[in-house]
């Protein structure tokens, strides 16, 4: 599968990436890290070999720019978070803000997997490892979580 | 569904194009001869295209100059202004740097000679092949004239049978009609290309 001109994948999944920046930092904090994502995927876009995996891609991009905004401030929680944009995915809302605290790729993996509901083959291909690694990063991710909600 | 601000939209389309990461930046204008797209490389004007329809273009457009294709309107202003004044009247030659990568051998030496045909004059198919050192190549001339990436500006519209009859044009006949009119200084008929 070839990869898309921009535009093309840029129309298909902007909004979708908006979304998941806003449930991730809230809505102010989202506008600065869509424009960051969306520049990162630009600078990686010429040396991508296949279009497959696309979505996961940007998603992981994204997830990572949050990652990198949430360094520099701690997020908001979801309670803080306007019920507006709160996610149709109780289940995820409930535990997003503690993925904040899982080691980068763990919450990459659990972000991927349970809000975005992508295979553990698409995950690990967008986070550059196995199949199973991403599987292993997601279910640590999980049992981390659970400790902490315990 | 959580949709993207469009003063958002536009400020990632600027400041892509700003942090020269685009391969090709285009847009869709509104013209007396329909909406036309526009296409800009680094190096210059690349497309102009009757078919305004995004995607097929754009397609194209990544196959022969990068994948990076992004609607960005305030990097074709510069054609834009050209284009309307023209269609004003207010001006006969563009001061535009084309890109025309991907047209070599005899397709660049006919659009080389294209460009020297001087506003409101008129050439033939045969004219140019012989001009271009190959005077039985007027078919080949006519197939060059309807692939012409950046009609209008490269005037393939000033390009007629050696009858005098209009031929054709890959913008329509309406179209050659009205540019060739626009030129001579007649009045235009109102024709509606939407």
């Amino acid at each position: 599968m070839t990869v898309p001109p921009f535009e093309r994948f840029y129309s298909e999944h902007r909004d979708a990436v908006f979304g998941h920046l806003v449930r991730l930092l809230g809505r102010q904090r989202a506008e600065d890290a869509f424009q960051e994502t969306w520049l990162r995927a630009l600078r990686g876009y010429e040396a991508l070999q296949h279009g497959r995996y696309l979505r996961a891609w940007v998603f992981t991009i994204a997830t990572r720019v949050a990652i990198d905004e949430g360094r520099k401030r701690r997020p908001e929680t979801v309670a803080e978070l306007d019920a507006e944009w709160a996610d149709d995915r109780p289940e995820y809302a409930q535990i997003e803000h503690l993925a904040d605290e899982l080691p980068e790729k763990e919450r990459a993996a659990v972000v991927l997997r349970y809000a975005y509901d992508l295979s553990y083959s698409d995950i690990g291909t967008a986070l550059g490892s196995s199949e199973e690694a991403a599987r292993q990063a997601a279910s640590s991710g999980v049992r981390r979580l659970r400790r902490e909600l315990s | 569904m959580t949709v993207v601000p469009n003063a958002l939209d536009r400020r990632f389309r600027q400041a892509a194009a700003e942090a020269c990461l685009v391969d090709v930046s285009f847009d869709v204008a509104d013209t007396p001869v329909g909406p036309l797209l526009l296409a800009v490389t680094e190096r210059g004007l690349c497309r102009i295209s009757f078919d305004p329809e995004p995607d097929r273009e754009t397609e194209q457009l990544a196959r022969l100059f990068g994948v990076r294709v992004l609607k960005a309107p305030r990097e074709v202003d510069r054609v834009r202004r050209e284009l309307e004044e023209y269609f004003e009247g207010r001006r006969r030659e563009f001061d535009l740097p084309l890109d025309l990568r991907g047209r070599e051998g005899f397709s660049r030496a006919i659009l080389d000679r294209l460009a020297q045909v001087p506003y409101g004059e008129v050439t033939t198919y045969k004219s140019l092949a012989v001009e271009a050192g190959n005077p039985r190549a007027a078919r080949a001339v006519g197939t060059i004239m309807n692939r012409n990436p950046i009609p209008i500006v490269l005037p393939c519209h000033r390009v007629i049978g050696s009858s005098g009859s209009l031929v054709g044009y890959g913008g329509g006949l309406e179209r050659k009609r009205l540019l060739l009119d626009l030129e001579a200084g007649r009045p235009a008929l109102d024709v509606d290309y939407s």
